[in-house]
C-alpha cells in the first residue's frame, strides 16, 4: 500500500488524529500509538498564565509524529490568517489545517471566508489543508486557490454520522488534482472504510477515536478500517447488480 | 507599567523584553508563539524585542484539536 503524499511530504498513515477530548493526556498517547497515525491536529489557544499546567506536546513524539496546527474556533479569515500565522511560530512549521466556520450549530465552513483565507496564507508560504464543505466545485475552487490537499467533511464535527453524501466524496475525489482527506463525521471503523473505499486519500477523525468507551481499542479499528478500504478501493470492487449471478458452478449439478 | 496580556491588564516591571516577560512567567519559549500589538515576534528576536507601558501581548500554545 503506497504512502500517502501531501505537499512533497511523505505519510506512511492515511489516518489523521486529532488530539482533544481524550479522558486523559495518556490515553491519547496510547491511542495515537494504536492508531499508527504519523500526523496529529493541535488547536492554537492562549497559555494559561493562572496555573502550571502539563503541556500537550509531553504526550507527543515529535520525532514520529507530524503536528498540524488547525484554526479551530475562527469564524473570519482574518482571525483564520492570524491564529495560522500564530500555530505557525509556535510549531515552526508552515502547514495549516485551514477553518474558517460560518455557522455555531452546525460548525460548517464559511466557503467565501476559506477561499479567501486559503489565496492569503498560500501566498504567504503556508501549506494549506482547508476543512471545506462536501461540494466539488468548492473543493476545485480551493485547489486552483493553491491549497495542498482538500478536507470536505463527511458530516458534521463530532456528529458521528458517517459519510452523507457519499456520491459527493466520489466525485470530489474523481476531480481533484490534490489528495482528498475526509475530514469529520466518522462515528465508527465502517465510516472510516467507506471514505476510503470511496477514493479518499486519507481520513481525519478526533471524535470518533477520543469519545469511544475504548479510546485505544478505536484507534486500532480505525488503523485497520482505513487500510481495509485503502485496499478495497485499489482492489477494485464488483459492480453492484440487481439480481444473483451464481458462484457455483451450473454444470455437473448432481441428479440433473 | 501595565500590559494587556492574553486580554487582561497585567502588571510588570518595564520595560522588558519578550524573553524577560516569558522567563518570568516560567513559560519555555520554544513552545510558544508571542504577538505584540498583533504582530507575531519570530523566536530570535525575542531578545531585542521590548515590551512597553499599553502594548498587547498574546502568548499562544498548542493545545487538544481537531
Amino acid at each position: 500500500m503506497s504512502d500517502l503524499v501531501i505537499a512533497g511530504r511523505t505519510f506512511r498513515s492515511r489516518l489523521i488524529v486529532g488530539t482533544g477530548k481524550y479522558p486523559s493526556h495518556a490515553i491519547m498517547r496510547a491511542a495515537h500509538e494504536a492508531s499508527g497515525t504519523d500526523m496529529v491536529t493541535v488547536a492554537v489557544r492562549r497559555v494559561d498564565i493562572t496555573r502550571k499546567s502539563e503541556s500537550l506536546l509531553d504526550y507527543i513524539d515529535t520525532s514520529k509524529i507530524f503536528l498540524l496546527a488547525n484554526t479551530a474556533a475562527c469564524y473570519t479569515a482574518a482571525d483564520a490568517i492570524r491564529t495560522a500565522h500564530l500555530g505557525r511560530e509556535a510549531g515552526m512549521s508552515n502547514w495549516v489545517k485551514l477553518e474558517v466556520i460560518g455557522d455555531e450549530q452546525t460548525l460548517f465552513p464559511d466557503n467565501e471566508g476559506l477561499l479567501e483565507a486559503t489565496r492569503v496564507l498560500v501566498k504567504d508560504g503556508f501549506v494549506v489543508l482547508p476543512y471545506t464543505n462536501d461540494d466539488p466545485v468548492m473543493c476545485r475552487k480551493l485547489a486552483d486557490a493553491g491549497a495542498a490537499a482538500v478536507m470536505p467533511l463527511g458530516a458534521p464535527i463530532g456528529s458521528g454520522l458517517g459519510i452523507q453524501n457519499p456520491n459527493n466524496i466520489r466525485i470530489i475525489r474523481e476531480q481533484a488534482k490534490v489528495p482528498v482527506i475526509v475530514d469529520a463525521g466518522v462515528g465508527t471503523a465502517s465510516d472510516a472504510t467507506v471514505a476510503m473505499e470511496l477514493g479518499a486519500d486519507g481520513v481525519l477523525m478526533n471524535t470518533a477515536i477520543a469519545g469511544a468507551q475504548d479510546p485505544v481499542a478505536m484507534a486500532r479499528a480505525m488503523r485497520l478500517a482505513v487500510e481495509a478500504g485503502r485496499i478495497a478501493y485499489l482492489a477494485g470492487r464488483i459492480p453492484k447488480k440487481s439480481y444473483a449471478t451464481a458462484s457455483s458452478p451450473l454444470q455437473g449439478v448432481v441428479g440433473s | 507599567m501595565t500590559i494587556r496580556l492574553n486580554g487582561d491588564a497585567y502588571p510588570v516591571p518595564g520595560p522588558l523584553s519578550v524573553t524577560e516577560l516569558l522567563a518570568r512567567l516560567d513559560i519555555d519559549p520554544r513552545r510558544v508563539a508571542v504577538e505584540l500589538n498583533l504582530a507575531v515576534v519570530k523566536k530570535p528576536a525575542y531578545d531585542a524585542s521590548l515590551i512597553k507601558d499599553g502594548d498587547e501581548v498574546e502568548i499562544v500554545n498548542f493545545v487538544g484539536g481537531g
